[in-house]
């Protein structure tokens, strides 16, 4: 698993590539929440690129509703963008999309 | 039934394994000629269960988890069994969302994706301790 960084004025978009797994879960919680700990103010939006997820199973949805709950107390607005339809499905039936919206 | 294939595998109940399972049972499954979205559901299914052995089973302490895939005409079917700590409630572990563990994360979607993914989903507990999950699917001709 490996994320890259890309931003705009108010948002950071990360990129996710690789597969989101128990094995990989850590090192996205930790990269993440470093993220949330020096995000400038100016930023109210994080993006996450699923473009590039090759699997993911439940583990990657804790860790979203993990990060929901820890970006969301900083009113840091989380979306999903670009799934494969594969982890499409799993985010459907889910139901994350309700509190991560697709953009 | 008689099987067209089988293979019994043995390994330690550890998170690097979990991309192994999944991976050999779906090298496995390619003389069936299964699409891309039916090899991802078996993937899926197999990490779920392996996942739950190496975290709940063993609680990330180690220990040994069984995998048997047979391939019965056109049906694959899993066996995952460990010789953990079991369920105690399985019939509440089934139910989507729910878990012992949601201060460390874990979703509670596991045995919901194993079931929707899958034909059939059994879940039994093992003697004299562990859990054995039972799966099948039916690849498409």
């Amino acid at each position: 698993m490996e994320i890259k960084y890309s931003q705009t004025s108010e948002s950071i978009c990360a990129e996710l590539s690789g597969e989101l797994d128990e094995c990989s879960a850590e090192y996205v919680r930790i990269t993440l929440d470093n993220l949330l700990k020096n995000l400038p103010s100016t930023k109210t939006k994080l993006i996450l690129d699923f473009s590039k997820v090759s699997f993911m199973d439940s583990t990657g949805i804790g860790v979203l509703l993990g990060r929901y709950n820890k970006f969301s107390k900083f009113d840091i607005g989380m979306y999903i963008k670009n799934p494969t339809s594969y982890v499409n499905r799993i985010f459907e039936m889910t139901g994350i999309y309700q509190i991560i919206p697709k953009v | 039934m008689e099987n067209d294939n089988y293979f019994k595998l043995e390994f330690e109940a550890k998170n690097v394994n979990e991309s192994f399972a999944r991976g050999v049972v779906a090298l496995f499954c390619t003389e069936l000629e299964p699409s891309l979205s039916e090899i991802n559901d078996i993937k899926t299914a197999v990490s779920e269960a392996v996942t739950n052995s190496v975290v709940h089973g063993y609680n990330n302490k180690g220990g040994k988890i069984v995998l048997e895939v047979k391939i019965i005409n056109r049906t694959i079917d899993i066996v995952v069994t460990d010789f953990g700590v079991g369920i105690s409630d399985i019939e509440m572990a089934l139910q989507p969302f729910y878990t012992t563990k949601s201060d460390e994360e874990h979703s509670g979607m596991g045995f919901t994706l194993m079931d929707s993914f899958m034909n059939k989903l059994e879940v039994k507990k093992n003697t004299p301790s562990g859990l054995i999950v039972h799966m099948q699917k039916v690849i498409k001709e």
